[in-house]
């Protein structure tokens, strides 16, 4: 049966050689390689899980009055947009549990790009030959960043209104062409109207999920074509790669990690409920509330404006650099800046221009472990300031006081970091060494009193 | 009754196999997959795994199909996510106990490919060897195909304004006009009472315009301390700003009065995003937090009848800061 | 003995044997809130409730101790607030204060009902105040609430009555609040919160805003477990401690077990 079904193919396509080393395509075991694969399977879940959502989301902004089972909400006026995404989560059966899957799905699938980020930046597998598929996979970080919010936005409830006019503030605060450029993009002044909103909606549900499976097929297509970096070892070398098949035996585990991601998610969909927009109510522009954050993945965003000192930087009349440009545009663009040059940097100051199919631990890179420390420390605290106005509600830890403590810190800190994460990584280093000198010398020792 | 049970095992039985032997093929057959021993345990673990994944499928299906199902949601999520969850550890244990897993060994691909690479750049040399105005025809091609790229991408200046800056100066508010609610009833000065906070929009305007909310306060007579250029602003002690934080936009819903000033502090409209804090005592000065700009403040005056209108348009154009937000006034 | 003898003294007697002078109705009740306020509030805010803008070292007692000074503390009139603001105050705890200028909250309460009732009874009489409020939250309506909290009140409380923060001053979360206590607070506006008057938010309404105050106490969650109610922040921890805590999990038993396999 097998063998008709791979005739009729391969008579047809030609494939069967294609068929045949791609089943023997190699992939090694170490358990941070799957990483890449939890984004992956994320981003599944959250297209057939968002196509459900796009057949009953209206992105209408006309102004509705709410008569559904809703009590709180009857009589209230609302938008099109946001009433629909209600209707679906209460008389939509089965729409609650899409919506809240969808929803983790989207934080999950950045937290996985994140981390599969971390292993491959600190095992330096972005080196040459893979710089492009780590250009490419950065950029799908920056893209499923905005996917994420105009996603949540589109809901047009309070808490992420009120994300869409800081959004709106920070590409107005771009120097020179801020105004311009968000007068094109809202097509006026905020918030725009029904017109924005649909740019929002085919963005986020057909030009950029179409701009994602582009990019991650180029980059799953350039992960196989030079095949898969692994770690040192007896039989793993520059040459040789060693790994399971990926019949049968990735197969079944790549499946199952599909199926895992699938019933994480599902099962966080259905038992923790998440964005609850029925409680937070429609957007005005005349409202809000207290406690309003972004997701986690703009949390970064939200400390950096809340840090940043209120300067705007004027020339005479002419208002050169808005405050919020430092925190929500400035600081994300010197991330990525860096994410995106780290590879040349290190090529050009490092000098290690060499093609490399194994990878590093982070500490035979003390240099690069260092630096990537300190850049995510930076990150990483900038991140947790953004909420310590929770912690000033739980501990009593003074707001004010804080901010002024962290705009220092903010700066000391990952110099600290990066300072004691290259000390460690040269002090394991000459561990390492001197364990295997000591080897060594135990080995000749043995050898030298002979077989006695 | 036992006739009953033998039929039902019998077909169980039938249903679900009886164990054989691994394949094992005759003559010289050289195997690409090793043999390995089979493990029966493992097999049932699958398939148990499996059976039960499909179980909370048909649940699933079934917490559908009920309605009025109190926690549907939760039923409906926990039975899917089961099924997932037990089918991904047949699947994993299928990886780990059924087939088999080997570790194999292969080379790493050429890391390039000299003669293909030169090849191609022999091509496209050559092909252009016949070609006698090489800068010129090249200038050509790509100035049309740069022109035509820049023809295309014009018609996106239609989605908004692009050079047009006046509507960011542009505000529904004049001299005159009567300051109302939400709901369109409007203001009467002594409707504002001290320690309270009111927003007021203007009359007949579009309530979402970010120039149309007004925060109204009433401030005793000895708490004001406005410049010079805004003593006029306030009438009878009411003073009116701008709702929208000109940080990032955000409405000031917060209004921080203290009830016995010794102690507590001044009275200011801040902002729950990032803390904006704006002084209303002297014109909408930043006491706290990462605006760059003060609050525009509304000239205010009683008609007549009492009720409050605008006695002109804001100082300052309203809302987040861009290049040219301290260029002009507002206008209405 | 002449009546004009007998006169003096007959008033001598009357005046002893007569009650208290200038008692008003439940005259004990009050003369008890009286010692209470000695105790606990005179320290601050002052004799007869008139409170004290400069703190200091004040002779302000009465009685044996007048003469002592005694370190005061900064407190406001009293005068006029009535029996409303006082039983706000201690009822939720915010009065005693431990010190002067920190936000008052919500905490144990020291002193019993009855004790309660007799200081509540003793700030009214130190003027016309209003009295206690019967709100009628099963009256009002739950839409119109949450309309009318969100333009009032979420700005500092949280669109959930969650709570929240304000330059100085922490808006405290209402699901500990009771009906009269959340009237209270709206009319006395403490601390730094505005106070809002009949005229701007009348009974009916402040019965809707209490009725949805009431309500966020056991929001609609059927979305299920509700992590708190106040957005994305739990609900980012969640997604990196269970969600991708489990994912990982999974690759490592999916990675780690081939060691042994092959």
């Amino acid at each position: 049966m097998i063998r008709r079904l791979v005739r009729y193919l391969d008579q047809r396509s030609g494939t069967a050689p294609l068929m045949r080393r791609s089943m023997r395509y190699l992939f090694p075991d170490h358990w941070s390689f799957l990483l890449g694969e939890v984004a992956l399977y994320a981003f599944i879940v959250l297209v057939v899980t968002g196509t459900y959502l796009a057949l009953f989301y209206t992105d209408g902004t006309t102004p509705v009055h709410y008569h559904g089972t809703y009590a709180p909400l009857r009589g209230q006026e609302m938008t099109a947009a946001y009433k629909s995404v209600v209707d679906l989560s209460f008389s939509v059966k089965a729409g609650l549990l899409i919506r809240q899957t969808h929803h983790w799905a989207a934080d999950v699938f950045i937290a996985a790009i994140f981390v599969h980020l971390l292993r491959v930046f600190f095992t330096g597998a972005y080196r040459t030959p893979r710089e492009l598929t780590y250009w490419l996979g950065v950029t799908m970080l920056m893209v499923a960043l905005l996917e994420g919010f105009l996603g949540y936005s589109l809901v047009d409830d309070l808490l992420s209104g009120m994300g869409l006019a800081i959004g709106y503030a920070v590409v107005l605060s771009i120097p020179f062409v801020g105004a311009n450029l968000a007068e094109l993009i809202w097509g006026g002044p905020f918030p725009g109207g029904q017109s924005f909103f649909a740019r929002m909606y085919i963005l986020h549900v057909f030009l950029i999920p179409i701009l994602i499976a582009v990019l991650l097929t180029a980059h799953l297509a350039l992960v196989a074509l030079r095949h898969h970096t692994q770690f040192r070892g007896r039989r793993q070398t520059q040459r040789k790669l060693v790994g399971l098949p990926l019949y049968p035996a990735q197969t079944p585990r790549s499946l199952g990690l599909f199926a895992a991601v699938a019933g994480v998610l599902f099962l966080l969909g259905g038992l923790v409920q998440i964005n609850p927009i029925w409680l937070w109510g429609p957007f005005h522009t005349y409202s809000s509330t207290n406690g309003a954050q972004p997701d986690w993945y703009l949390g970064w965003l939200i400390g950096a404006l809340r840090l940043v000192p209120g300067w705007d930087f004027t020339i005479g009349h002419y208002t050169v650099v808005p405050n919020p440009f430092w925190g929500g545009a400035a600081f994300p663009l010197v991330v990525f800046g860096f994410l995106y040059l780290w590879p040349w940097l290190e090529r050009r100051f490092g000098g290690d221009v060499a093609y490399h199919n194994l990878l590093d631990r982070p500490r035979d890179a003390a240099w690069r472990s260092a630096i990537g420390m300190g850049i995510l420390t930076w990150t990483s605290f900038v991140f947790f300031a953004g909420a310590s106005d929770r912690v000033d509600v739980l501990f009593g830890l003074s707001y004010s006081a804080q901010i002024r403590a962290y705009r220092v810190l903010v700066w000391v800190l990952p110099i600290v970091v990066g300072a004691i994460t290259y000390r460690v990584c040269i002090e394991l280093r000459r561990g390492e060494l001197v364990q295997g000198e000591r080897k060594r010398a135990e080995a000749e020792a043995r050898a030298a009193r002979g077989p006695a | 009754m036992a006739r009953a049970r033998d039929v039902v095992l019998s077909a169980l039985l039938l249903f679900v196999g009886r164990p054989r032997p691994p394949r094992v093929r005759r003559g010289d057959y050289e195997r690409i997959i090793p043999e390995r021993p089979p493990d029966a345990g493992g097999e049932l673990l699958a398939i148990a795994l499996f059976a039960a994944s499909a179980l909370c499928a048909i649940a699933f299906v079934a917490f559908y199909a009920l309605d009025r199902l109190p926690n549907q949601t939760q039923l409906l999520g926990g039975s899917l996510g089961l099924s997932f969850c037990f089918l991904a550890a047949g699947l994993i244990v299928t990886g780990r106990r059924v087939i088999v897993t080997e570790q194999l060994e292969h080379d790493y691909p050429a890391e390039e490919h000299r003669e293909d690479q030169e090849t191609v750049a022999r091509i496209v040399e050559e092909s252009g060897d016949r070609v006698t105005r090489r800068r010129f025809f090249k200038l050509a091609l790509f100035g049309a195909g740069g022109a035509l790229g820049v023809a295309l991408i014009t018609p996106a200046a239609s989605l908004g304004p692009f050079l047009d800056v006046d509507p960011f100066y542009a505000t529904p508010w004049r001299r005159g006009r009567r300051l109302v609610d939400e709901s369109g009833r409007p203001y009467r000065a002594d409707d504002i009472e001290v320690a309270d906070f009111y927003t007021a929009f203007p009359e007949g305007a579009d309530e979402e315009n970010i120039a149309s909310p007004v925060v109204l306060v009433r401030l005793a007579k000895d708490q004001l301390a406005l410049p010079a250029a805004l003593a006029r602003y306030p009438a009878d002690g009411i003073v009116g700003y701008s709702k929208i934080c000109t940080h990032a936009g955000c409405a000031l819903s917060l209004y921080r009065t203290p009830l016995f000033s010794p102690v507590e502090p001044g009275p200011a409209l801040v902002c729950p995003c990032h803390y904006s804090t704006f002084n209303v005592a002297d014109g909408g000065t930043v006491e706290f937090g990462p605006a760059g700009r003060k609050l525009p403040m509304l000239p205010l005056a009683i008609d007549r009848h009492g009720y409050l209108r605008a006695a002109g348009n804001f100082d300052e154009p309203v809302g987040p800061s861009w290049w040219g937000v301290r260029d002009r006034k507002p206008t209405s | 003995m002449t009546l004009r003898r007998i006169g003096p003294l007959a008033l001598l007697l009357c005046c002893l044997l007569a009650p208290p002078a200038a008692a008003p109705a439940g005259g004990g009740v009050v003369q008890q809130g009286k010692a209470l306020y000695g105790q606990y509030c005179l320290s601050c805010h002052g004799a007869n409730g008139r409170g004290i803008s400069q703190a200091g070292k004040r002779r302000i007692g009465a009685g044996p101790l007048r003469r002592q000074a005694v370190q005061v503390g900064l407190g406001p009139s009293l005068r006029g607030v009535g029996a409303l603001a006082a039983d706000f105050y201690l009822t939720t705890g915010y009065m005693p204060l431990q010190h002067v200028g920190v936000q008052p909250r919500r905490s144990r309460v020291l002193l019993t009902n009855g004790e309660i009732r007799s200081l509540v009874a003793y700030v009214a009489s130190l003027g016309s105040g209003p009295p206690i409020p019967e709100p009628q939250p099963q009256r009002g309506s739950l839409s119109q609430g949450m309309q009318l909290f969100t333009d009032h009140c979420a700005g500092c409380h949280q669109i959930a009555a969650r709570g929240g923060y304000v330059t100085g001053a922490v808006p405290p979360p209402l699901q500990d609040a009771t009906p009269v206590q959340i009237a209270e607070a709206v009319r006395v506006g403490p601390y730094v919160m505005p106070a809002f008057s009949a005229k701007a938010i009348s009974d009916a309404q402040l019965d809707s805003i209490i009725r949805y105050v009431d309500y966020t106490k056991h929001p609609d969650n059927r979305g299920g477990w509700a992590i708190g109610d106040v957005g994305p922040v739990p609900e980012g921890l969640v997604a990196w401690l269970i969600g991708l805590t489990a994912l990982i999990a999974v690759c490592v038993v999916i990675g780690e077990r081939l060691k042994q396999d092959g």
